[in-house]
């Protein structure tokens, strides 16, 4: 496996196969499809957060001039139960019951009918004519409010699950993990100092710019087609079989190009009510959800209390830590809480550990999985726990986590040891980055902070097809956010040995290619870039064998280099090495058109760790936060496309920092959401941030034929606590919530 | 979906006279400027019919004059254009650095202090300045054109006291002398695409020794209207406008908010805030009328 | 409802339409014109993908009405590139891989446009806050700042 080798194509950053279409407004995104005939599709949402749904009458939107089909829950097939695949996890029924409400609203934005018509406007004067009758609920908005034994329920049929005995009374309670090994009280009788807090993180969306969209058409055998923005078209073929009872074979998915996901765009809201309306009204649907739509009613990620405890000697080594985690799940069970507790102490080594984590519903939009689920939650709380100790015992907060740094052979929290993993490289890195040895700049605050991602294998499918010229297609089933079809290429380039312009990437729909799991899970380049490289090498073994029988020689004496077949060395030198396009020139006499195939259920993705470090100026008559410079610091094991790596890293680090500083769901005392829209959800804006400063680490995946690691997911970790650390720093002061806002630094200021 | 109509009238006249048709008839009709709030509102929930009267095609509102004491700028000059105006940037900076601080590029395009101040909300960020500046509002109606200063302008959280078949036809300023100048300054959580959390606009005349001979200052976002604040400008009257007067003038409009705790801060964070962007605001004011930049 | 008869120039083409009144002339773009490279984010003015050209000013295509074009000129992404190819500010972007989802990126393209119509050779903070209007999430802008810099160099050095 993978040493750090020299490679021709891995490693460069050329232009991406899809980007002219991207710079000129010719990729088609889910809103941009048109077909003749075509109604729009618009969605009526509950305006209140918990309410019994009496009844829904869509008569008089369907008498109307110009609507072709009305639907209610009712119009939906009983709550289909079992799990759905991908990241984020969930069960169908929930998600059902989410796109559209049945017998209850549990959110303020809930759907709960659907018209489709020949105009939006006639749409939404269509939504105004549906009657339904609410019986309105006291919302339950607070995580450990909801926790209380006399909260009012979401769902009188949850009864908390995990806990060792099966409980007689219903919660809102959905599940309860626990991870745990050695003795934490003995642990903390060891420690010199311990640190102790409870770490408040408000909900945050994903806010990928694209709202959600797609069109359904249905034709008269009953067979649908679909184009949608997804993470995961495969995925949400399955879903929107199960919730609409369909056969799978009658729904085609066509994915488009996805205008950003961030782990949002991995479950269906849409496409399902699309079908139907489309099946019902004999035509085209297209539905586009507006901005508010995307904030009140598509996932964001869980808020969350976590109550941390670290106990640590005087030369660092830590002795023992607990957490106790509680996340809101939204309306229906599935807050990240597995891996948010797995995540929590994974850098360090541990004997002694617990962690207890909750999931718990609340009258909130259902949360999506967003960009290392559960992670960023629980560790800001860690993060922020090691800096006290560091500063308490007076040592520098990077060599603090060395000192505690897993390394290989280190048994994860979660149970398996790590392979070769980076984070000490990082970790030195950091020690050595000319941005942090150069110092703090006047009245500016430093803060540190490490994070990690697990990174996730799972099922892919790749063909690789040679055309006439030896030019490459690769098809493939994830749809590319990031600029993957370059990675696919790039190692495809160099597992042929042909140049990067010969190889072009696909994106197949459900019928073109094999299934593929979500583009998720930062799985992409790691997985389905495993399955490409196989189905090279695929293609590499069958000229081999064509090259032996023209040839004549035995297929073990014949090589691949440099993109042809050789004659090994020794062996009858008195042949033309064979391209592809040699090969597929003799193709009709050697076997057909060359096609490679791979399929695989990839395991061994390598957990990705990372150091950030941020210098922030803050205002401390009006508590603004000034970002001066943000370096951030991973291990991408291979960075096949660097620039690509980079990208993650920077997009993961604004959004991280956006979440630390001022993004957030405000909620008013009756559930409703005040800030939906990028007014008021603030999102970092170009002249928020400063250049965000990269340092790619390189310790191969063992597992991986180059080396590749996920990258997406463990940049938006280490931002959160960072960024606390640095405000701390500043200021004196230290605030355990988020956002890190100004009102917020203010009153802590103030108060101190 | 009943009837939405657009209109473009040519002239003053016939504009105040499809306004005052609609009122009369009880229909509704809405005039449209730059649309940055108007289209919003569209969008959102208040989307019930109306006509939709275009006013940026009026001479009347496209004229900007620099007299030798008067400023006029028409209400459908965008602030894009303001901003690009160097003579106007010298005169009136502060005025401009709010007009200048409306929405992003995409917004300045097309947005008008005229605008800002009849949607009439308490945390527009021209308002402010237009009041400190002495700002008079010129309101075309059915008998000609009547005058208002802009401190009087604004009635509650949007409204105003346009009566129906009224429209804003520009603002009037008195050109400043030498020794007098102007600043704004808004606090907002990013840099860029807020609304003001707080708004604090400073209008200052020193004598030849400094000492200020007369003052205005108004405040945004801590009121149901912007809100001229005369305590706080007796505060600096007959000082250097120093720290402890620019400190004192600070105090008066925390004590002048009447703020609330909403989405975009507390109602105590907003009195403090008031105070410290008066005295920052204050400061500028009194450099620029003092020549130093 | 009635529809208002308009007549106006888009990327040099005279274009007429009829569009209802309260229609954007985002929607008129997008979904009546089919010209689909203006991407809508929002349609409350918040994001800039919707970004347009409105006689040669930068200008959110979502807030203005589609009667508002009539007489007017508009450029949009579809007519940054010419006859000889990309823009070099289209190249740009892609040689600094300032795109992710590229769901954002005709929206940039066309202010960067704007911006280095007005002012040739400007700094980091000016494109920050020029560009402040333009909502890009995956990137963290780093990349998007660095190309609008190139370009401008290379623009520089063409003219
Ligand atoms: C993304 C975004 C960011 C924004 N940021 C800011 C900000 O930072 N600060 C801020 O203060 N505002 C902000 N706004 C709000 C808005 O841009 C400003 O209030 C702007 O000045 C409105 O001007 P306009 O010409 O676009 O008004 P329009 O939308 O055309 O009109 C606004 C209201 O005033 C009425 N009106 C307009 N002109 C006249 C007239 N001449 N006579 C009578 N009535 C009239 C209209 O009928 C309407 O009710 C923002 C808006 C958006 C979309
Ligand atoms: S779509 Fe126009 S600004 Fe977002
Ligand atoms: S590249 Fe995805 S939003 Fe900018």
């Amino acid at each position: 496996m993978a040493e750090a080798v020299d490679y021709k194509y891995i490693g460069t950053s050329p232009v991406r196969p899809d980007g002219v279409d991207k710079v000129t407004g010719r990729a088609q995104f889910a809103a941009d499809q048109n077909m003749p005939n075509t109604l729009y599709g618009k969605i009526l949402r509950s305006p209140h957060a918990h309410a019994n749904i009496k009844s829904v009458d869509v008569s008089k939107a369907l008498a109307m001039e110009g609507v072709y089909a009305a639907v209610s829950g009712a119009d939906f097939p009983g709550g289909a139960r079992g799990k759905v695949g991908g990241e984020g996890g969930g069960d169908i029924g929930d998600v059902a019951r989410n796109i559209m409400a049945r017998d209850k609203a549990l959110y303020h934005g809930h759907a709960v009918a659907a018209v489709a018509a020949t105009s939006l406007t006639i749409a939404d004067a269509a939504l105004a004519m549906i009657d339904v009758e609410y019986e309105t609920l006291a919302p339950v908005l607070d995580v450990v409010a909801a926790m209380a034994a006399d909260s009012p329920l979401l769902d009188a049929t949850n009864f908390t699950k995990n806990l060792p005995e099966t409980p007689d009374k219903p919660s809102n309670i959905a599940s309860v993990t626990v991870l745990t090994r050695g003795n934490v009280d003995e642990g903390f009788e060891q420690a010199d100092v311990t640190v102790e807090g409870e770490y408040h993180i408000p909900m945050a969306h994903q806010g990928y710019i694209e709202p959600h969209a797609c069109t359904a058409t249905v034709n008269e055998e009953g067979k649908a087609t679909v184009w949608c923005s997804t993470q995961g078209h495969f995925e949400f073929r399955s879903m929107t079989s199960k919730i609409l009872d369909w056969k799978v074979g009658d729904l085609k998915f066509i994915p488009a190009e996805i205008g950003g996901g961030f782990g949002g765009k991995t479950t269906v809201y849409l496409e399902p009510v699309a079908v139907l309306l489309s099946k019902l009204a004999g035509r085209p649907v297209k539905m586009m959800m507006s901005r508010e739509e995307v904030f009140r009613a598509t996932g964001p990620t869980s808020g969350s209390v976590c109550r941390v405890k670290v106990g640590a000697k005087k030369d660092g080594t830590i002795t023992a830590a607990k957490a106790w985690l509680a996340y809101e799940a939204g309306a229906f069970a599935g807050a990240p809480i597995g891996p948010g507790a797995m995540a929590i102490f994974a850098p360090y080594v541990l004997e002694n550990f617990h962690v207890e984590a909750h999931d718990v519903l609340v009258n909130k939009p259902k949360v999506a999985a967003y960009r290392a689920p559960g992670a960023p939650q629980s560790m800001h709380a860690m993060e922020i726990a090691l800096d006290d100790i560091a500063r308490e015992i007076g040592m520098d907060p990077l060599d603090l986590r060395l000192k505690n740094a897993a390394s290989e052979g280190t048994r994860a929290p979660y149970g398996p040891k790590f392979p070769a993993i980076g984070f000490k490289e990082c970790l030195e890195a950091a020690k050595a980055h000319p941005n942090y040895t150069a110092p703090v700049p006047e009245g500016a605050g430093r803060g540190v902070a490490a994070g990690f991602w697990f990174n996730i294998g799972m099922q892919s499918s790749a063909e690789v097809r040679i055309n006439e010229d030896g030019t490459v297609i690769i098809m493939e089933g994830n749809p590319d956010i990031g600029g993957s079809r370059a990675s696919m290429c790039l190692m495809a380039a160099e597992t042929l040995g042909v140049d990067y312009e010969r190889v072009k990437a696909y994106i197949g729909d459900t019928e073109s290619t094999g299934f593929c799991n979500v583009t998720g899970g930062s799985r992409t380049t790691f997985a389905t870039g495993m399955a490409v490289v196989q189905a090279c090498e695929d293609i590499i073994a069958q000229c081999k064998a064509r090259a032996a029988a023209t040839w004549g020689v035995d297929e073990d004496q014949v090589e691949w280099e440099d993109g042809q077949a050789i004659p090994a060395p020794g062996v009858n030198a008195d042949v033309t090495p064979m391209s592809l396009a040699d090969v597929m020139a003799s193709a009709h006499k050697t076997g057909g058109p060359l096609l490679g195939r791979a399929s695989l259920n990839a395991s061994g993705a390598g957990a990705s760790f990372s150091v950030n470090f941020v210098d922030l100026m803050v205002d401390k008559e009006t508590g603004k936060v000034d970002v001066l410079a943000f370096t951030a610091i991973q291990d991408a094991g291979t960075a096949i496309h660097p620039a690509y790596v980079e990208g993650q890293m920077q997009g993961g680090a604004a959004q991280g920092l956006g979440w630390a500083l001022n993004e957030e769901y405000i909620y008013d005392a009756d559930g409703v959401m005040e800030n939906a829209g990028f007014l008021d959800y603030r999102v970092p804006v170009a002249s928020d941030l400063p250049m965000i400063d990269c340092q790619i680490i390189e310790v191969p995946n063992p597992r991986h034929p180059y080396g590749v690691r996920g990258v997406g997911e463990t940049p938006i970790v280490a931002p959160l606590a960072a960024a606390a650390n640095a405000v701390r720093a500043a200021t004196g002061v230290r605030i355990n919530d988020l956002p890190l806002s100004p009102p917020n630094i203010l009153a802590a200021i103030d108060s101190d | 979906m009943g009837e939405f109509a657009y209109v473009a009238p040519a002239t003053v006249a016939d504009t105040v006279a499809v306004l005052e048709e609609h009122a009369s008839a009880g229909k509704r009709a809405q005039v449209l400027a730059g649309g940055t709030d108007l289209l919003v509102q569209l969008r959102g929930s208040d989307n019930e019919p109306r006509t939709i009267v275009d006013i940026k095609q009026l001479d009347e509102t496209n004229r900007l004059d620099i007299g030798a004491d008067e400023i006029f700028i028409g209400a459908a000059i965008a602030s894009a254009v303001l901003y690009e105006n160097e003579e106007l940037k010298a005169l009136l900076p502060g005025l401009l650095e709010s007009s200048d601080l409306i929405g992003s590029t995409q917004i300045q395009g097309r947005c008008t202090i005229g605008g800002n101040l009849c949607n009439s909300s308490p945390a527009a960020d021209t308002t402010p300045a237009i009041i400190v500046d002495s700002g008079v509002c010129v309101i075309a109606t059915n008998s000609g054109t009547r005058e208002l200063p802009a401190e009087d302008f604004c009635t509650g959280v949007g409204t105003n006291v346009l009566a129906p078949g009224e429209f804003l036809l520009g603002l009037k300023f008195p050109r400043p002398g030498a020794g007098t100048s102007d600043a704004y300054l808004r606090f907002i959580p990013r840099t860029e695409m807020d609304i003001a959390v707080v708004g604090v606009a400073v209008n200052v005349t020193l004598d030849d020794t400094g000492t200020c001979t007369a003052a205005r200052v108004a405040i945004g976002a801590v009121a149901p209207t912007p809100l001229m604040v005369p305590a706080a400008a007796d505060a600096l009257i007959g000082t250097q406008v120093d720290d402890d007067a620019l400190a004192a003038a600070g105090v008066r409009c925390t004590e002048a908010s009447s703020p609330i705790s909403d989405k975009r801060g507390t109602a105590e964070y907003r009195r403090k805030v008031v105070a410290v962007l008066c005295r920052r605001a204050g400061a500028i004011a009194r450099d620029r009328a003092m020549g130093v930049s | 409802m009635s529809k208002v008869h308009v007549q106006t120039t888009i990327n040099g083409e005279a274009v007429e339409y009829l569009c209802e009144p309260q229609q954007s002339f985002l929607d008129v773009l997008r979904e009546d014109l089919l010209k689909q490279g203006t991407k809508e984010g929002c349609a409350t003015g918040d994001c800039g993908a919707c970004s347009v050209l409105l006689d040669g000013r930068l200008v959110c295509a979502c807030l203005m009405l589609g009667v508002e074009a009539e007489g007017r000129t508009l450029t949009t992404i579809e007519g940054i590139a010419s006859d000889d190819g990309l823009h070099p500010i289209q190249q740009k972007f892609l040689e600094h891989a300032a795109l992710q989802c590229g769901i954002c990126t005709p929206g940039f393209i066309v202010a960067t446009k704007a911006l280095l119509d007005k002012n040739p050779n400007p700094d980091e903070t000016t494109i920050r806050y020029w560009l402040a209007g333009n909502l890009c999430r995956c990137t963290g802008y780093d990349k998007i700042v660095r190309a609008v810099q190139a370009a401008a160099e290379e623009l520089a050095q063409e003219a």
